[in-house]
């Protein structure tokens, strides 16, 4: 946030600190593939796919006060669209491309005509975390009775709960025949698009964007007396995110060539919610760091039985929740850069000033 | 004299209780209006129908001389009025800069008063990196103010600018005010306190009951003995 900007450039150390932190987790990621095999990349790819459902809520949620849990419902639409479409296509790098943007098509359609309804609605507040749950868990039950042979799109068959897969990764057309991303060059693409993302929603809430819509969170009747029209700002925030758990979706079907309607149940629905929660949902960096690693915690725990990865889970959120509200990243920071920004004594003439001061008294 | 807002048998009704009764109502360019009235009277209310807070039940308010019945209050703010709330609605995470930089991206004019001219008009230098949430009281209302006036208003609309103020800073505020006029700014205030009101006013309009009791230049109005005895009793 600006503030938290400013404060940072009162001092060279704190703003180099400030930039180290921003700078270092890019860097390695850039660098991991250089030191992991091809199959570790392929699975830190799958860490950061999570990332941009992530980033879409800490805008929604962290800067226009819309605590939406229908992520995963534009995930899933994402991820099935991908499926349906490339299934249908048949394997070339065209239908693979195709698949994603129609994929993203849907979700920002089916966000705009969701978000329409429910900021032109005047749905405020928890009800707008109902009604997207329930989005969510309408499609997740829905997409639960596909299991027949009638429920099929073309070639693509909907498959109920075992799920929809064997679509084609994503290619790239080649000398000698198409390259398909898989592993690092799928984790670097995955990394790009991350940045991309980062620096793009950075950009717009940094700028008078966000500080709109941080007004309408804080007090919308005194942010419309300024001439800013809520609903419109509500509404695009809300379509830029969904969009970006669209993106999440359609890039999981990608890495895994499966998805399943257990993605959109709410199990999965509150995962956003909780990873950008635990990494603090006012800052964009953090809810990449912070689902990356959490979503790994949970990979790495899930080895060893599932069901304690989820309470795990549970328990960091409540004490995320208890005693650094604001979330575990924002937290941190601040504390180093109180460390930065600490008077520094002169030890030099430490005892000396010590013996002028008890004189003086 | 061009008439700026107007309003023509302007109704309001809640449920059964008629709140607004039939105002008509003028305020005419480069004005400083005073609309003053005992507790009850109408003024909140009237002031949300300008506003468009509030939808009239019966009859109309124009501005520039358009009906505004269809349009949404932040087109309204759009075409050239602005507000300052009674309650300081200042944004706590944002801050004084941040504050009026919201103002001037959406100010109506294609030069509008630079930020630093703002702040400095609005004694607000020294707190310009503060957050809203940490200002004192006087200084919210004067923030308040600033944003009102960042937008490049024609009408500017204050609803008790001097609620909660000390002395001094009720009199810097009347001074704040005058300049404002003097820049050329049409103003309307909703006010409680009579020593305020005497300092900036040149006509007032007193609300009584929902209706316009009374309106005309300040010393005539203030040597009205029914005024007095509504509204002013003692204080006169």
């Amino acid at each position: 946030m600006n503030q938290l900007k400013s404060a940072s450039q009162r001092t060279p150390r704190a703003g180099a600190v400030s930039l180290a932190i921003k700078l270092v987790p890019w860097l390695v990621a850039f660098c991991l593939p250089l030191v992991v095999d091809g199959n570790t990349s392929g699975n830190f790819a799958y860490c950061l796919v999570w990332a941009f459902c992530a980033v879409g809520l800490a805008a929604m949620w962290g800067y226009g006060g819309i605590l939406s849990f229908g992520q995963t419902a534009f995930f899933g639409m994402s991820g099935y669209t991908y499926g349906i479409v490339t299934l249908n296509l048949g394997e070339s790098w065209i239908s693979s491309w195709a698949g994603l943007v129609v994929g993203l098509l849907v979700s920002v359609v089916a966000a705009a005509l969701i978000g329409y309804m429910i900021f032109y609605g005047r749905i405020k507040g928890v009800f707008i975390g109902i009604v997207t749950l329930s989005v969510t868990l309408v499609l997740e039950t829905f997409m639960a009775q596909t299991a027949g042979p009638q429920w099929a799109i073309g070639a693509a068959r909907l498959n109920g709960y075992n799920g929809m897969g064997d679509m084609p990764q994503l290619t790239i057309p080649w000398p000698g025949g198409p390259l398909t991303l898989e592993n690092a060059s799928f984790y670097y693409l995955v990394l790009a698009l991350l940045f991309v993302v980062y620096w793009v929603t950075r950009k717009m809430l940094d700028g008078t964007f966000g500080l709109a819509l941080v007004a309408i969170r804080e007090n919308p009747q005194r942010a419309e007396m300024l001439g800013i029209d809520i609903r419109r700002h509500q509404l695009l925030i809300f379509v830029f995110g969904c969009t970006l758990g669209g993106l999440s979706g359609a890039l999981y079907t990608i890495w895994g060539s499966y998805i399943t309607p257990s993605t959109m149940g709410l199990t999965s629905a509150a995962m956003p919610v909780i990873w950008v929660a635990t990494a603090g949902r006012k800052s964009i960096g953090g809810a990449i760091l912070g689902t990356a690693l959490l979503v790994w915690l949970s990979q790495y725990l899930a080895i060893y039985g599932s069901q304690y990865a989820l309470i795990l889970m549970g328990a960091i959120l409540l004490i995320v929740v208890l005693f650094a509200p604001e979330g575990l990243l924002p937290f941190v920071l601040k504390l180093m850069r109180s460390l930065a920004t600490r008077p520094q004594t002169p030890r030099r003439h430490g005892p000396r000033d010590a013996f002028e001061a008890q004189k003086g008294e | 004299m061009t008439t700026l807002l107007e309003t023509r048998a302007l109704t309001k009704r809640f449920g059964g209780a008629q709140v607004i009764n039939g105002i008509d109502f003028q305020v005419t360019a480069g004005e400083i209006r005073c609309v003053i009235g005992p507790n009850g009277a109408g003024k909140s209310t009237f002031f949300k129908l300008i506003t468009g807070e509030h939808r009239p039940s019966e009859g109309s308010v124009h501005f520039l001389g358009r009906d505004m019945s269809h349009v949404l209050p932040h087109e309204r703010i759009r075409m050239g009025m602005s507000i300052k709330f009674q309650i300081p609605g200042v944004f706590p995470e944002l801050t004084v800069r941040q504050h009026l930089q919201l103002g001037l991206h959406r100010a109506r004019d294609d030069r509008p008063e630079s930020l630093d001219a703002l702040l400095q008009r609005f004694m607000l230098e020294q707190e310009e990196s503060v957050l809203a949430s940490n200002l004192s009281h006087g200084k919210k209302q004067w923030l308040e103010i600033a944003m009102a006036v960042s937008l490049g208003p024609k009408l500017l609309f204050l609803d008790e600018p001097v609620a909660g103020m000390s002395v001094e800073e009720t009199h810097a505020t009347g001074e704040l005010i005058m300049r404002l006029r003097e820049a050329g700014l049409t103003i309307m205030v909703v006010e409680h306190d009579m020593t305020f009101v005497k300092q900036i006013a040149s006509r007032v309009s007193v609300l009584h009951g929902g209706r316009l009791f009374a309106d005309g230049p300040l010393d005539e109005i203030l040597a009205r003995d029914d005024v007095a005895e509504i509204y002013l009793g003692r204080k006169k």
